[in-house]
């Protein structure tokens, strides 16, 4: 009984079903070969990067924070981003927003977010406009 | 904001940073508002109070040389210096400093992965390498060793050892200051000291014996404001073979108390890695009734539990076991973990989860495929960093209070209903603390339990009733013997007061070393709750 009771329970309620079915596909996108690359990759992919989220989120934390804000208006992945300027990205990356804190210069330095602009740029205009 | 160092005019601060820019270089000392923003603490629940601190510069040398003879300058000048390693304490009070106008001694510059050796399976590294560089360095070099990290991964080992932090696989490395081995720190006069056998000329064993001869003075460096850690050994664990995952549920709710006792005894055997209680009941909690039953005051009685969980087919408790080592290791080992819980509690259930063999493949550990809806978080169990865990930050951002309480089900039941009575006076909070709360095994001995409620830089109102559950918290929790483990700098003195056998004799001796030592506060006053004599006058 005891065994059948807890299957019950894992089908009832712990189960997880469907999750594969919920997860967006993650895109595959070619990438500028810039020193900005590097940066991101180390600074801002582990967030907002395009592949899933640990254990069955289907986006990485910012990424997702990304589509819940502009709801498709905007990529959510900041690779597929043409409007992220070298002062536009200064100021999230010093200012913060919401539950990204601020970086500060000692571990990214303004130089690295013309960098990061550069790549950005170079890799957004390197993929079709995300309309979805 | 402008803001100057305690007990120095513009001229003084002005001349100050001249010298440190003559030491690190003009492009590496920051002051005004705009660079020192990101000095603040972005979780702060006193958020553009009085309360909050402020530091008035930053500083960041790239090597130890330069650490010190910052450390001399500030020494002249009576400025105190707060260091920081990758500045990600969040939670705990992120960059900010004890003291308004302290200088930030900002050691993320300092990124050497200076040596890891998979033969004797231990690391050197400076204070500025996140668990992502030590990570990176192990997989470039191919070698077959596994880090045992924190759920964000761009914190530092130095830095989150220092704090007492902790990791997710087995119990003696996930207590990071106890897997430390070995530390270089700069004394508040500029001497460079090392621990252990590092004080040794010529050993090479520095990364393998703490100890040394004679009195070891490495726990006064964490939490501490002893000295700058400038460099740091760790142990390291060497690749498993193979990984395996489970579970066990049991009906009843006074059930807890013997799935502890055994989880106890196999973690302290070495048979088992981190494990996840939980409760399946916690898919009740949608229910009106039943949320009210979970926390109301005093507690709901066993009997009461024992028929929600019946009437809806639930058990009351589940705990997740990992199982590290050769396969047929974590297979007996597994076998055993059954058999000796399910022979002892009557209809206590088991399910087998994923295994694999090591290191993991990028699909596993994404965590897809476990059959039940895990609480495992796959990649910080098998050391590899992420930050995928930011995914719980609410709002702006959050505080913690972790009690260190006894390792059984009963503390468990105690915690549940005495916190949870305290905190009704903030309604407006989840209810962290209930009758489906379970203990979180992170150190090796002991269990913790969550409070943790958020922040909001816009909602001051919101802020102070964070602000003062923090406090009702440690208060209420210390009148039962259960001390906060690690806190932000504006609650450190409340929780440093708490540990107040024999008339503080703690802190007193404490405050005895720091003014021998470093009476004018040059480093991090106030950190721990230790004040020097300048700052106690």
């Amino acid at each position: 009984m005891s065994i059948r009771l807890t299957l019950g329970t894992l089908a009832a309620s712990t189960l997880l079903l469907g999750v594969a079915a919920a997860r967006e596909p993650v895109r595959d996108i070619e990438r500028a070969d810039l020193p900005g690359q590097q940066v991101f990759a180390r600074q801002c992919a582990p967030c907002h990067g395009t592949g899933p989220g640990d254990d069955g989120s289907p986006m990485l934390p910012g990424t997702a924070a990304l589509a819940a804000k502009y709801e498709g208006a905007l990529p959510a992945a900041l690779e597929l981003r043409s409007d992220l300027s070298a002062p536009v990205l200064t100021l999230f990356v010093r200012r913060g927003s919401g539950a990204m804190p601020m970086f500060r210069k000692a571990e990214l330095t303004d130089a690295q977010i013309e960098e990061l602009a550069a790549y950005l740029a170079a890799t957004a205009a390197l993929n079709t406009p995300a309309t979805d | 904001m402008s803001l100057l160092p305690p007990d120095m005019d513009e001229a003084g601060f002005a001349a100050f940073l001249e010298e440190l820019r003559g030491t690190v270089g003009a492009d590496w000392v920051w002051s005004g508002e705009a660079d020192m923003f990101p000095y603040r603490d972005s979780f702060s629940p006193v958020w553009n109070t009085g309360e909050e601190r402020h530091a008035s510069a930053a500083v960041a040398p790239e090597n130890v040389e330069q650490v010190s003879e910052v450390v001399r300058i500030a020494r002249r000048h009576r400025v105190p210096l707060f260091p920081i390693s990758t500045g990600k304490n969040f939670g705990y009070g992120g960059p900010s400093p004890n003291v308004n106008g302290s200088v930030v001694l900002d050691l993320k510059r300092m990124n050497r992965v200076i040596e890891v050796n998979e033969e004797r399976a231990y690391c050197l590294v400076e204070p500025g390498v996140s668990y992502f560089d030590l990570y990176r360095e192990i997989q470039e070099r191919g070698l077959k060793l596994m880090l045992d990290c924190p759920d964000p991964g761009w914190g530092s080992p130095v830095g989150n050892s220092l704090e007492r932090g902790v990791g997710y696989t087995m119990p003696h490395f996930r207590d990071h200051f106890g897997a430390h081995c070995g530390m270089e720190v700069v004394l508040p006069d500029g001497e460079v000291m090392r621990t252990g056998m590092g004080a040794l000329p010529g050993s090479d064993t520095w990364q393998e014996y703490p100890y040394g001869f004679g009195p070891d003075p490495a726990g006064l460096f964490a939490q501490g404001n002893f000295g700058v850690v400038t460099k740091m050994g760790f142990r390291l664990l060497p690749l498993p073979e193979y990984y395996r995952s489970a579970l066990i549920t049991v009906p009843r709710r006074r059930d807890f108390v013997k799935l502890v006792n055994h989880v106890n005894y196999l973690s302290d055997s070495g048979l088992i890695g981190e494990v996840e209680y939980g409760s399946p009941l916690s898919a009740l909690m949608g229910n009106a009734d039943f949320m009210a039953l979970a926390t109301r005051t005093g507690g709901p009685s066993d009997a009461e539990m024992d028929a929600a969980a019946s009437d809806a087919g639930l058990h009351n408790w589940q705990v997740e076991l990992q199982f590290f080592g050769p396969e047929k290791a974590t297979l007996e080992n597994w076998h055993y973990a059954k058999d000796r819980i399910l022979s002892d509690i009557p209809g206590a259930a088991s399910f087998e989860g994923d295994h694999f063999p090591m290191p993991a493949t990028e699909e596993q550990l994404n965590n897809t495929t476990q059959p039940w809806q895990t609480s495992i978080k796959r990649r910080r169990s098998l050391g590899v960093p992420s930050l995928g865990a930011w995914k719980i930050v609410r709002d702006d951002g959050h505080v913690g209070f972790f009690p260190v309480l006894p390792r059984t089900g009963e503390a468990v039941f105690e915690v549940q209903r005495v916190l949870g009575d305290a905190m009704k006076e903030f309604p407006t909070l989840p209810p962290f603390f209930n009758a489906l709360t379970t203990p979180l095994f992170w150190h090796t001995h002991t269990f913790q339990m969550v409070f943790a409620p958020s922040i909001k830089h816009d909602d001051p109102a919101h802020n102070a009733i964070t602000h003062a559950a923090m406090k009702k918290c440690v208060a209420v929790a210390a009148e039962h013997g259960w001390g906060d483990y690690r806190a932000a700098p504006i609650y450190q003195d409340d929780v440093a007061g708490t540990y107040s056998f024999n008339n503080h004799i703690l802190r007193r001796f404490h405050e005895q070393l720091k003014d021998a030592i470093d009476p004018d506060g040059i480093i991090a006053p106030g950190r721990g709750g230790i004040w020097p004599r300048r700052f106690r006058a």
